[in-house]
């Protein structure tokens, strides 16, 4: 009883976690901003590069290949600390915010490209020939009829790396960006208590669980059905 | 059959070859409005090829292509454009799978005739009730049967209004009790005046509703006339051995 | 533009800054490639472990892998590390930079392989199963022989993928002043004063996961499980 009272008041101190919790939610709130920017342009690059890559011209198509594989092969948290420390010795300063949204557009578009092309060349040879056939354009057919069928086929695998990307921006903390993780850093060093990034952890918990069922639903359907 | 009018399509000295096989050795073929010509030949005798050259699916390596007065094959042909006046039918339906069958069928009319959506459905609608599936309008081609799937697909062939409709093998993918219901909508085209070119081994079908028989093989016409001339009294050795063994799978 | 180049290279590609941190960044690519090596051989063995006992273990016992699974998989790995490293010793379990970067990844490849063989191993044909356990087998000799070498096998592509996402963490470690890599790098060119050693952390983490990734893509053509 007495142990299980000392690692309460040490892990989980409610007075300290009452007390350190608005300035928690601030980061919180950081952390779903980022999201709602770095998973837009991700997705959107990676949308890029699928489509250049499926463009049958084979410099476009090996490029799309070396761009997607360095990205897979480099640690997000090097590429982040290049462009934001390394980058000045160049005389280019970036902001914080800037060298996150840099980095996770370089970062997450391989990933998502990656899928996107999988989920593309998904979709049976025989789609757009019947869309060519009835006169639609290359891109009206890619608009209309396969990237709706490829987003459907690798919709688990799209989710998947969008919850990857969100929980990424952790590292965002590295370069003093204000979100969850580095609020609660502050914080602990603040109370000298480690309440806070537990409560930290608590919120990451809250936030990412549902994903993680959803996801683990969609995976089970997918293997299931090869 | 008026055989002074200017044919619908026309190909004349048509060369293809994949990786160095010459699929296709020089294809001359007009077809006139209204007519039903019945392409047969063994598997590999270049019939698909030359159905998929007529919309250049495939790039032909030389010769012609005449759509309707317009050779699809020169430099400045606005190749989408072509493609309206052809409808195409595949063995494999190829119908979307994450859309409805009105869906299939109004795509390309709200897209490429950039019709509005009303009445792009209306006439998607009436393209459903010809083939005998307006009551299906809603449902999803997984939903259906091959052969309701295969009489979409004609649909959204016809939709486009072309002038000429190629069917690549319409019924090999069917179940043999499906079989009959895409022959009566493609016999109802016939009777209606729709100029088509079939790729296909009903050779029933093609006895009592083809204008001619084109018997190819190697990549050439071997032989070509009426089905009764064709299959009662080929010429060619070639054309005697493919339809004797084809009387008898059938 | 010469000049450009020139001062473009003083700063990025400095030889003798290299030459001076290079050995540095060796060691810290020693520690990299050990923290990666015990990071997979933890992680995977743990992983089959708990997928083995999901598919063989009463009710209980699979929700609580499922719990563990589940919050591995929602916790950023950084946060794991840092939990790890500064909230233990509070309770008198301080725990290396080393102990706490490999645990941490260990848990959350071991989260990710369980859930990817557990899928794997639930698409198994029954028909396998009743083939099996029809000649004798037991239900674990089944299990070991028969389901989970086609699990395996089925689930290499999305496993390697996710590897090497993970792997990649180690760079995490200098964020709780492990001495890998990016952390060699990273005190060098504050000591330096010049970001060479950063360049020469790049061109390290892509000799070490560049092949690996290469392998990935040919294994997954190979495989060509999807289709």
């Amino acid at each position: 009883m007495e142990t299980l009272n000392t690692i309460l008041d040490v892990f989980f101190n409610v007075e300290i976690a009452v007390r350190v919790f608005p300035f928690l939610l601030q980061g919180l709130g950081m952390t779903l901003l980022l999201c709602a920017g770095v998973i837009p342009l991700g997705l959107a690059g990676g949308l890029a590069l699928a489509w250049a890559a499926s463009l049958n011209n084979r410099w476009l198509t090996a490029a799309c290949a070396v761009y997607v594989d360095f990205f897979r092969a480099f640690p997000p948290l090097v590429l982040l600390i290049f462009l934001y420390f390394g980058l000045p010795f160049a005389g280019l300063d970036l902001p914080a915010i800037a060298a996150v949204g840099i980095g996770f557009l370089l970062n997450a578009s391989s990933y998502y490209g990656e899928i996107f092309r999988a989920g593309i060349e998904s979709v049976p040879k025989g789609q757009w020939e019947a869309a060519r056939s009835t006169g639609l354009t290359r891109r009206q057919t890619m608009i209309a009829v396969i990237l709706p069928q490829a987003t459907r086929n690798v919709l688990p695998d799209l989710i998947g790396n969008t919850l990857e990307v969100a929980k990424l921006t952790s590292i965002a903390s590295v370069v003093a960006l204000g979100e969850l993780l580095h609020t609660a850093r502050l914080a602990q060093s603040l109370v000298y208590n480690p309440t806070p990034i537990v409560v930290a952890a608590m919120l990451y918990l809250a936030l990412f669980w549902p994903l993680v069922r959803l996801l683990s639903r969609l995976e089970h359907r997918n293997i299931a059905r090869r | 059959m008026d055989v002074q009018s200017r044919p619908v399509l026309e190909l004349a000295g048509l060369h293809k070859s994949f990786g160095g096989v010459d699929v296709l050795k020089g294809v001359d073929l007009a077809v006139a409005p209204g007519e039903l010509v019945f392409l047969i030949g063994p598997s590999g005798s270049g019939k698909s090829t030359l159905l998929r050259c007529c919309n250049r699916l495939e790039e032909p390596d030389d010769g012609a292509v005449i759509v309707d007065g317009e050779n699809i094959l020169s430099p400045g042909c606005d190749l989408n454009r072509v493609r309206q006046k052809i409808g195409m039918v595949f063995q494999a339906f190829n119908l979307y799978p994450h859309m409805t069958a009105l869906g299939n069928v109004a795509l390309a009319l709200r897209k490429v005739q950039g019709m509005a959506k009303d009445a792009a459905e209306a006439k998607a609608r009436a393209a459903l009730a010809r083939v005998g599936l307006a009551d299906k309008a809603g449902s999803y081609p997984a939903q259906l049967s091959g052969g309701q799937q295969q009489r979409v697909a004609i649909a959204r062939a016809l939709a486009l209004e072309p002038k000429i409709v190629l069917f690549d093998e319409p019924t090999s993918a069917l179940d043999p009790e499906l079989v009959g219901s895409v022959l009566a909508v493609m016999r109802e085209l016939k009777i209606g005046g729709m100029t088509m070119v079939v790729v296909s081994h009903e050779l029933a079908f093609a006895r009592d509703a083809a204008d001619r028989v084109v018997f190819m093989d190697g990549g050439r016409i071997v032989e070509q006339g009426t089905p009764a001339s064709v299959f009662g009294a080929p010429r060619e050795a070639r054309t005697r051995d493919f339809v004797a063994r084809l009387a008898e799978r059938g | 533009m010469q000049d450009g180049w020139a001062r473009f290279a003083f700063a990025y590609l400095n030889p003798e800054v290299a030459a001076e941190w290079g050995p540095k960044i060796l060691d810290g690519a020693f520690v990299t490639i050990q923290l990666g090596l015990a990071t997979i051989a933890a992680g995977l063995a743990l992983g089959m472990a708990l997928a083995m006992l999901r598919a063989s273990a009463p009710r209980w016992v699979q929700m609580a892998i499922v719990v563990f699974v589940d919050i591995f998989r929602a916790w950023p790995p950084l946060v794991v590390i840092i939990v790890l490293y500064y909230a233990f010793p509070y309770v008198d379990l301080p725990m290396g930079a080393f102990t706490a970067t490999w645990l941490a990844l260990s848990f959350v490849l071991a989260s990710f392989a369980e859930e990817i063989w557990w899928a794997g191993l639930q698409a198994v044909p029954k028909g396998q199963w009743e083939a099996a356990r029809s000649t004798g087998l037991s239900h674990f000799q089944a299990l070991v022989w028969v389901a989970i070498p086609q699990a395996v096998r089925m689930t290499i592509p999305p496993l390697l993928n996710r590897t090497i996402a993970i792997v990649k963490g180690t760079a995490l470690g200098s964020v709780v002043a492990l001495p890998e890599i990016l952390g060699q790098a990273t005190s060098a060119m504050s000591l330096a004063g010049n970001p060479t050693p950063l360049t020469l952390a790049a061109l390290g983490y892509l000799a070490i996961f560049l092949p690996v990734v290469i392998l990935g893509r040919w294994i997954e053509r190979r495989f060509a499980w999807k289709r």
